[in-house]
């Protein structure tokens, strides 16, 4: 269905699919960038001004644009950087810096308990399908797989789940809509360690993170999940639309207040949205991109690589 | 940075003393902010150019009105401006022709399609239509499923689609069966894509060729960032769209996304979504949006409801009251009913200018049941003392605080804040009673 990602560069490797995803936001950054040094000796306030605006409009976010400028400006002062050529290669540099944030990856609790993960995120930015698919990357791992349908709320939110729950060969555990999602969890929890499943993954109802007393649902569901199982959630990633724009931030500053977040899943980069917010928000709050969503197909999240993301960006 | 816009101004115009005209010079430096201020609402940098390009020629010669400093004559015009550039006037459905009209909605994944073909439904139910709910979107799970129960849940007579149906077969299907169920209006669900998947995009158009909708409406998510523009676009290239639906309204996005869509379509935007209740769809009104993309809060909505709700002769008796210093116990009592008719605290909250982008006071719990305690304290008291909270002593805290399930510690705060406010009162009433009236008027 996604033509960007038809069936010829199946071979063509993470890279190469990345870069087709971003190629928009490629021609957009990188393209502009290559315009607007053309023919100019010298780095002046007025071009940094443009490359200001060019961030801002790759939605970097207002915070992280003015410190990428900042940095710019302190070198250029610094007279260790001259060259208008050189500044993508030190813009590029920065953003970079900003995120590779140093955090271990998950690994499996020692005790012979699951790996409980749990899925959090505002209405519609693809908690579900990232779900399914984080499943079936499990499941091609080798490892049994079972998903909690704690998003008891939206209308046939459980029956979406089963199907990505059968597409993924993972079971799913489920109560009717309506019921407690923090019991639906209490019960999956008890159900996967008595069986003795691997991974556990939570699916929870979107919510806008300034829905106070949605939040403090999320805060007990968090709470049971550690009573039942000691140091679970061992992951709580938040999944953001990079389709969104400053208000990701703010989403993720919430989320990550109420939650303290593990990762961040980015979803829906095979359109034409550039996706910069996360180079603020990882470097804003230390919080990893742990994937990337680009394609509705199960096989189309990627884990996230900032050297990939911003080569791709930049070449 | 954005709830200080007023502020910034302000401290901009300081140094213009006096009143005079708006020159280039003195609003350079305004116009700064208002880039900025757009830029952090998402709205797209090309719009955000001409935008402030036009409040510049608007403003720039401009007399400052005797009522206004400059700052406020300045954010008065880029009000209007954006007013204006969001289409003036709300605008509702257009659903001429023949009966049954169709109305499609379309839009990205996860920009709230099937939650809002609900919404609609009760809508125009209130209107005396009779909608039929037509789920197209044979790809997502669960899609089906979801758009049926909401039917059910609403009561609305739905098209039984079936996953191997093509959408285009689907919609004319049911155009002829919600006709003979007497229904008059089919809201359409189709699937969410992306603009730049053309199979995808090929399929709304044979879907519109066959059935002819009299709306076909984008449903947006108000938190989209700067690709808003290109979506925008390519739907309304494509299809040639009637109207927008901002989805997500709630949260605390600024919502500059509705600049955008507007600036590239020219469509106007119909509707608002604010909530995932069912009835949370509300007309569009193009000066509270301003406010909103401009961090002064929806100022507007408040007064409307604030005059809806509040009693006007409990208004007038208080005043009297107040005059005469005779503001009691259950004067105040009163007050917080008022209050919360209005709304919740957070709604009211939302509403005002400034507060809402405060991110502290937004993760305090700005708690309703801190007025129930408030009342449950008050209601605790006898007549005697809610006339004359002097004679409130120790022991008699100490009953109301068992009373009221409270402590004697949430006594004591009331009444202290309740001296305080009467003093001020009183203070108000000795200099003189005008700007009280506005007040409570």
């Amino acid at each position: 269905m996604i033509k960007f990602f038809s069936k010829e560069d199946k071979n063509g490797g993470v890279l190469e699919r990345l870069r087709h995803g971003l190629s928009k936001t490629r021609s957009s950054i990188s393209g502009r960038l290559d315009r607007l040094f053309l023919g100019k000796k010298e780095i002046t306030g007025d071009l940094l001004e443009e490359v200001e605006e060019i961030l801002f409009t790759s939605d970097i976010g207002v915070v992280t644009t003015q410190e990428l400028i900042n940095l710019l400006q302190d070198k250029v002062a610094r007279k260790e950087l001259k060259d208008p050529e050189k500044l993508k290669a030190v813009l590029r540099e920065y953003m970079l810096s900003f995120l590779r944030i140093d955090s271990p990856a998950q690994s499996f609790p020692l005790n012979g308990q699951p790996l409980v993960i749990m899925v959090v995120g505002v209405n519609g930015v693809g908690k579900t399908t990232s779900i399914g698919k984080i499943a079936s990357r499990y499941k091609s791992e080798g490892k049994s797989v079972m998903l909690v349908a704690a998003d008891t709320f939206r209308a046939a939110a459980v029956e979406q789940l089963i199907i990505w729950g059968d597409r993924a060969g993972a079971e799913v555990i489920k109560q009717s809509t309506g019921s407690d999602p923090s019991a639906v969890v209490f019960d999956g929890l008890t159900a996967a360690v008595s069986r003795v499943f691997d991974v556990v993954i939570i699916d929870t109802a979107g919510r806008l993170h300034t829905k106070t007393n949605l939040m403090q649902e999320l805060q007990k569901i968090n709470r049971v999940i550690g009573q039942k199982i000691q140091g679970a959630p061992h992951e709580i990633w938040l999944v953001l639309d990079a389709t969104t724009g400053q208000n990701s931030i703010s989403q993720a500053e919430v989320f990550n207040n109420i939650l303290g977040l593990t990762g961040i899943i980015l979803t829906k980069l095979d359109g034409t949205a550039k996706g910069g917010i996360v180079v603020g928000i990882s470097h804003q709050l230390g919080i990893p991109i742990r994937y990337i969503g680009i394609g509705e197909k199960i096989d189309d999240l990627r884990p996230f690589d900032p050297d990939d993301f911003v080569k791709a960006i930049f070449e | 940075m954005f709830e200080s816009l007023s502020e910034k101004f302000s401290s901009i115009f300081k140094k213009i003393t006096g009143r005079g005209i708006l020159s280039d010079a003195n609003i350079q430096e305004a116009l700064k902010e208002v880039r900025l201020a757009l830029l952090e609402a998402d709205v797209n940098y090309k719009v955000v150019k001409n935008v402030v390009e036009e409040i510049r020629q608007r403003a720039v010669g401009k007399e400052v009105l005797q009522s206004l400093t400059p700052g406020q004559q300045l954010i008065k015009i880029v009000n209007e401006e954006l007013t204006r550039l969001m289409g003036d006037v709300k605008q509702g459905l257009q659903l001429l022709g023949r009966t049954p009209h169709a109305l499609m909605l379309v839009g990205l994944q996860g920009s709230g399609k099937t939650t809002t073909a609900a919404k609609l439904a009760v809508h125009l139910q209130k209107q005396g239509r009779h909608p039929y709910l037509v789920p197209a979107d044979i790809y997502r799970p669960a899609a089906i499923e979801q758009l049926i129960k909401l039917a059910k849940q609403i009561n609305v007579p739905f098209y039984p689609t079936n996953p191997s149906q093509k959408p285009e077969d689907i919609c004319m299907d049911s155009l002829s069966k919600a006709g003979k169920e007497g229904s008059d209006v089919l809201i359409i669900d189709t699937a969410g894509r992306l603009h730049i998947d053309e199979a995808m995009m090929d399929e709304l158009v044979r879907i519109r060729k066959k059935i002819n909708p009299a709306e076909i409406l984008l449903v947006a998510d108000a938190m989209t960032g700067q690709d808003a523009v290109n979506v925008a676009k390519h739907f309304n290239e494509t299809l040639d769209i009637s109207g927008v639906i901002l989805s997500k309204m709630e949260g605390d996005a600024r919502g500059g996304a509705a600049l955008s869509i507007k600036a590239v379509t020219e469509k106007p935007i119909k509707f608002i979504g604010v909530g995932e209740k069912i009835d949370s769809l509300e007309p569009f009104y193009p000066d509270r949006m301003a406010s909103q993309i401009l961090g002064m809060g929806d100022v507007l909505s408040l007064i409307e409801k604030a005059q809806a709700e509040l009693d006007e002769s409990e208004a007038l008796k208080l005043q009297k009251k107040l005059r005469k210093n005779e503001f009691d116990l259950e004067d105040f009592k009163g007050q917080l009913q008022q209050i919360k008719k209005i709304g919740s605290f957070e709604q009211i909250l939302g509403m005002l200018p400034g507060i809402g982008q405060l991110k502290k006071l937004k993760q305090m719990n700005h708690d309703d049941k801190e007025l129930v305690k408030v009342e449950a304290i008050i209601n605790s008291m006898t007549t005697q003392e809610r006339r004359s909270y002097k004679i409130i002593n120790g022991s008699r805290r100490r009953r109301i605080a068992l009373g009221s399930g409270t402590t004697v510690q949430d006594v004591n705060r009331l009444l202290k804040n309740f001296a305080q406010t009467k003093k001020m009162m009183e203070r108000f009433s000795k200099k003189g009673y005008s700007g009280m009236g506005a007040l409570f008027g």
